[in-house]
This record gives C-alpha cells, structure tokens and sequence, in this order.
C-alpha cells in the first residue's frame, strides 16, 4: 500500500506533470510566474486548496452520489463544491489563521478558476482512487504543480536581462521556455 | 438576418477566440495532436456554447445580479454533462481520446466570457448565433493547430499520410512538448502582426486580449479581474490582486 502511494506521488507530481504534460492549470503557470516568490506562494495556495478539494470531492462522491447513484452529476457538483470551498476556505483563514491568510489571500481567488482542481477531482473518478488515494494524488498533483511554476518563475527572472526579439517578448519566449521544460520532464518517465 | 450574419463573421473572424482572443488555451494545447481530435473538441465545445449563450439569454431577466456566475457554471455544466453522454454513446472513440477534457469544457473561459460579455446582456436568437460564431471560430482554430502539429509529428492529415515516405516525422509536435512550441510562434505571431497593424494606425487592442482586459494572460498575475469575478462580482476591472485586497479589507473595516 505504502509502495503503491509512494509510486503515484512519484508519478502525479514529475512524471505527469500537471502543467507540462496534462497542460492544466496553464492559466496561473503563465500569469503568476514573474518572480519565485510569489510563485512559490501560488504554489503553496494550490496544495493546500488541491488537497482539501480531493479530499472533499471524493467524501462527496464516496458517500453521496455513488448511494444515490447519481454519479452522472459528478461535473456539476464538483465544480460548484470547489467554489464553494475556496471561498470558505478564505472566509475561515481570514477568521482564524489571519497569518497564513495574509500570505495566501491573495492566491485564493484566483485558484477558483483553476482547472487543475476540478481536473484532480474528475481524474480521481475516472481513475476510481479510492479517498485515501485520491488526497495522496490531488497532494503530488500540486506539488508537481508547485515545483514546475517555481522552476519556471527562476528562468523568468534569469530572461528579464536577455536579448529578446521583439515578437518573442512577453508570452512566447515564456511559453518556449516551457516547452524546453516540458522536454526536461519527459526525462522523468524513466523513474518509474 | 444581417444581424445574424455579423455573429458569425465575427466569431469566425474579427474575434476569433484562439486566434484573436488567446483564450481557452488549456484544450488548445491538450487536444491539438491532430486534426480529428481538434474538429471534435471544437464542435463539441460549440455546441455546448450555442445552448448555454441561449439558455442564459432566456434567463437573464430571471437570473439575480449577484449570483450570476454560479448559476451560468450550472447551466454550463449541465450542457457539459449531456454532451459528455452523447459523446459516450454515439463516439466512443473521440470520447475516449478527448478523455477529461470534455468535463473541463466547463472551464473553459470562452464559454463564461461569452456568457458573462454577451449572452446575458443579448437577445436569444443573437446570442445562439454568437455561441455558433464563436464555437466554429474556436473549431476552426483547434483543426488548423492539430493538423499543423499532425502534419509535422506523424506526416499526416485527417490520419491520410500526404507528405512523402522520406520524410522522417518530427515526433515531439505531437508531445506535450510540441503544444508548447506551436503555441509560442502563434502568439509570436499575433505579436508581429499587432505591431505591423499598429504602425499602419489599426485598433489592435482586441488582438491577444484574452479576459476582455488589455493584457496577455502570461501578465494576467497582476491583472486578474476575470478570476475576481468568480467571487467578487464588483471586482473593478483591471485592478491587481493587492489592490482589489486591499480594497476589500477596507471595505470590511468600513462595515465593522
């Protein structure tokens, strides 16, 4: 059981990378990598809402719909269940963790939008993971996440003193660097 | 009828949503290995924002200000899921290879941007038509993009072998890596003919201007008025993240 959990840690967060080879989440990868610090705190904003969303989707399918039998209603209900969740998920940091809110606060809204969570969440159905295996995927899934935007964010920061062409400028430049980087991770399928 | 017809012009052409807009690029990038599979997530998509642009029309008099994206995401979502069923039972295998991202049609911004940007402030019959225009701008798109990446990756178009048995296929455009590339010269592009056109004096701002804002979604971290409007429906446009928190708190302090 460990071993098989330790294998899709291994495999959700490097070999299929969430971003470079499943292409979600692309929006935030894009937009949020300026600088490693904030992409580092997107990062952390994304595994904390991922898990709890994996976590929390899978309770509801597990104990509501499968009973009901009314699994068809999977997209419709996860969706609703993750913006409802991220929304409460600031209201109590906000009440309770003001610090942590202070550092994620601004990450939160953004990470409704995200499809990398409701793709977690739909995977996990489809994959028919249990919860426990759910959560532990939703958990590599961000880290992949985390570790290819902060990687990114770096070589960002390297480029802004480089020679662009002109068209290059701006998204095309970051969008070949992250092709190279989805060529880097390829090197990654022969771990498992 | 004129009317109609500017609807598809201009989803087809003027604001096309992939090559004009730069929006919905998740799917762009994921389901471009080739040509069949970028016609099928196309229409597929159109469908589901023809009848979601019409149905949110019909009730947008209906539909309360301030819960209007929730109630759009399940309208969405409900078109989503029955496509979803077609799909299974009359296409098995463009379901199987489009996989998840059918249920992600849900996410996909070009379906809320109309939503939110036309169909809730339109009649119906121009918001249906708005939602073909764009769904066959948007199918238009994905089939150019995968048959370029399927010509250069496999040698193939429509899987009919047309380049010549010495050509030794370029494997990696139709890896996650080749999305990459073929997305960073489009935009390359979208970015010369911007500054040719804007030298000759043309309005360029629709061009690349994903989210209705002025800026590119690769500088959308300091200008997320779309993700705002999920939770905050008088986010301001075009305010960053600090502000419309700072904004906020403010705000609340006000209240107390």
């Amino acid at each position: 059981m460990v071993k098989e959990l330790l294998i899709l840690l291994i495999g959700s967060s490097l070999v299929s990378n969430v971003v470079l080879s499943q292409f979600l989440g692309l929006c935030p990868f894009l937009g949020v990598s300026r600088n490693t610090k904030t992409a580092a705190g997107m990062g952390v904003a994304v595994i904390f809402v991922i898990t709890l969303a994996s976590l929390v989707a899978g309770a509801i399918y597990t104990y509501i719909l499968t009973p009901l039998d009314v699994t068809y209603m999977q997209t419709i209900v996860f969706i609703l269940v993750i913006a409802a969740l991220v929304q409460f998920v600031e209201m109590v940091l906000k009440k309770f963790i003001p610090s942590l809110y202070k550092a994620l606060g601004v990450y939160l809204p953004l990470i409704t939008t995200n499809c990398a969570v409701l793709g977690v969440a739909l995977t996990n159905v489809q994959k028919s993971y249990g919860i426990l295996t759910g959560v532990v995927n939703g958990f590599a899934t961000a880290v992949g996440f985390t570790v290819s935007i902060v990687v990114l964010a770096g070589l960002r920061e390297k480029m802004e003193y480089n020679d662009i062409p002109e068209s290059f400028k701006g998204m095309p430049i970051v969008l070949l660097t992250a092709g190279l980087m989805a060529i880097a991770f390829c090197g990654f399928s022969g771990l498992l | 009828m004129s009317e109609i017809k500017d609807r598809l012009v201009n989803g087809i052409v003027k604001e096309n949503p992939t090559f004009v807009l730069a929006l919905g690029m998740c799917p762009t990038l994921a389901v471009t290995t080739s040509a069949v599979n970028g016609l099928g997530m196309g229409l597929t998509t159109m469908v589901v924002l023809a009848l979601s642009n019409a149905i949110i029309s019909a009730l947008r008099k209906v539909i309360p200000d301030r819960v209007r994206i929730p109630a759009f995401i399940v309208v969405i979502a409900s078109f989503v899921t029955i496509m979803q069923f077609i799909l299974q039972g009359f296409i098995p295998s463009l379901y199987a290879a489009l996989g998840i991202y059918i249920p992600l049609i849900v996410v996909n911004c070009i379906i809320l941007g109309r939503a939110e940007s036309y169909a809730s402030k339109s009649p119906v019959i121009p918001s249906l038509f708005d939602g073909i225009g764009m769904g066959l701008g948007f199918t238009a798109a994905l089939t150019i993009i995968g048959g370029v990446r399927e010509l250069l990756g496999a040698g193939e178009v429509f899987g009919i072998r047309v380049m010549p048995a010495s050509f030794e296929p370029i494997r990696i455009f139709i890896m996650a890596p080749g999305a990459f590339f073929v997305l960073a010269m489009l935009t390359a592009g979208q970015n010369k003919l911007k500054a040719v056109l804007s030298a000759r004096g043309r309005d360029v701002s629709k061009i690349g201007s994903g989210c209705s804002s002025d800026v590119d979604c690769a500088n959308c971290a300091e200008n997320a008025s779309c993700a705002h409007k999920f939770i905050d429906t008088d986010a301001v446009p075009g305010e960053s993240l600090e502000e419309g928190a700072k904004r906020r708190e403010a705000e609340d302090k006000e209240g107390e």
